[in-house]
């Protein structure tokens, strides 16, 4: 039996689409202008703690604070957090209220590959402030597949 | 449904800014991982966390995958008054986790 061109490369490309689809930086940056709308984001005043190295990408902790007052009239209404190799770049989006008296929000978060992190913080007023931590991960939550 | 740990500072003051911290058993399964038969296991992650403080809502969280299975989330609250809180964990099955913790406040 032989095998025609076409048959092979419909083949090839099957077995290529198969592996597991990964974000890119174009879809997280993608993801922020969503989440952006077209305003102006300024560096500062979001702080991300992450571990420099980890070595299992299942549970990776991380906290992230807003230097803001957090006032009825100044407050940091929401923080969202995007990475760029995982299969989607969205992580989590926090909602807060002035009664939290701080801005400051602590979860476990699974990683695929070594990355940049981005937090940003958007004010009451509209405002944007990010912040990128980069990290390494020895072993990727997916390795498992 | 899943069990819960839910922490909330004993011995507050009022005007003390409280750290609440939440845990709930969850696989929060990806929907990226297939199964060994090769077939995608369908999502099924908590994609929604709102924690209310005497009916008012004080955070909310939306939730994607990249979040670890177990979810923990630690968030702050300004003390004010003693009251209840009640946590909402909403899953894409459709199940309804909901816990209520008492704040004290001295």
């Amino acid at each position: 039996m032989s095998l025609s061109r076409r048959a092979v490369l419909t083949g090839i490309f099957g077995v290529l689409s198969l592996r597991p689809v990964q974000a890119t930086p174009e879809m997280m940056d993608a993801a922020i202008a969503e989440f952006a709308k077209g305003r102006a984001i300024k560096p500062g005043r979001v702080k991300l703690d992450l571990p420099p190295l980890v070595e299992n990408g299942n549970a990776v902790p991380l906290t992230v604070s807003v230097d803001s007052p957090m006032t009825e009239d100044d407050f940091v209404a929401r923080i969202a957090l995007f990475n760029e190799k995982n299969p989607q770049p969205n992580i989590a989006v926090f909602q807060l209220r002035p009664a939290a008296g701080r801005a400051l929000v602590s979860t476990r978060i699974r990683l695929g590959d070594s990355q940049f992190i981005t937090a940003i913080a958007e004010t009451n007023k509209g405002e944007l402030f990010m912040t990128k931590a980069e990290l390494v991960v020895t072993l990727p939550a997916c390795a498992e597949n | 449904m899943a069990s819960v740990l839910i922490n909330v500072p004993k011995a507050v003051r009022k005007g003390d800014v409280i750290e609440i911290k939440t845990l709930i058993s969850h696989p929060m399964e990806t929907g990226f991982r297939s199964a060994p038969d090769g077939k995608l296991i369908p999502r099924d992650i908590i994609y929604r966390f709102v924690c209310t403080f005497e009916g008012v809502e004080i955070f909310a969280a939306d939730l994607f995958p990249a979040i670890s299975a177990n979810p923990f989330i630690a968030f702050t609250m300004r003390a004010e008054r003693s009251g209840t809180l009640t946590f909402r964990w909403l899953d894409d099955k459709g199940g309804a986790q909901v816990e209520t913790a008492r704040l004290d406040v001295q």
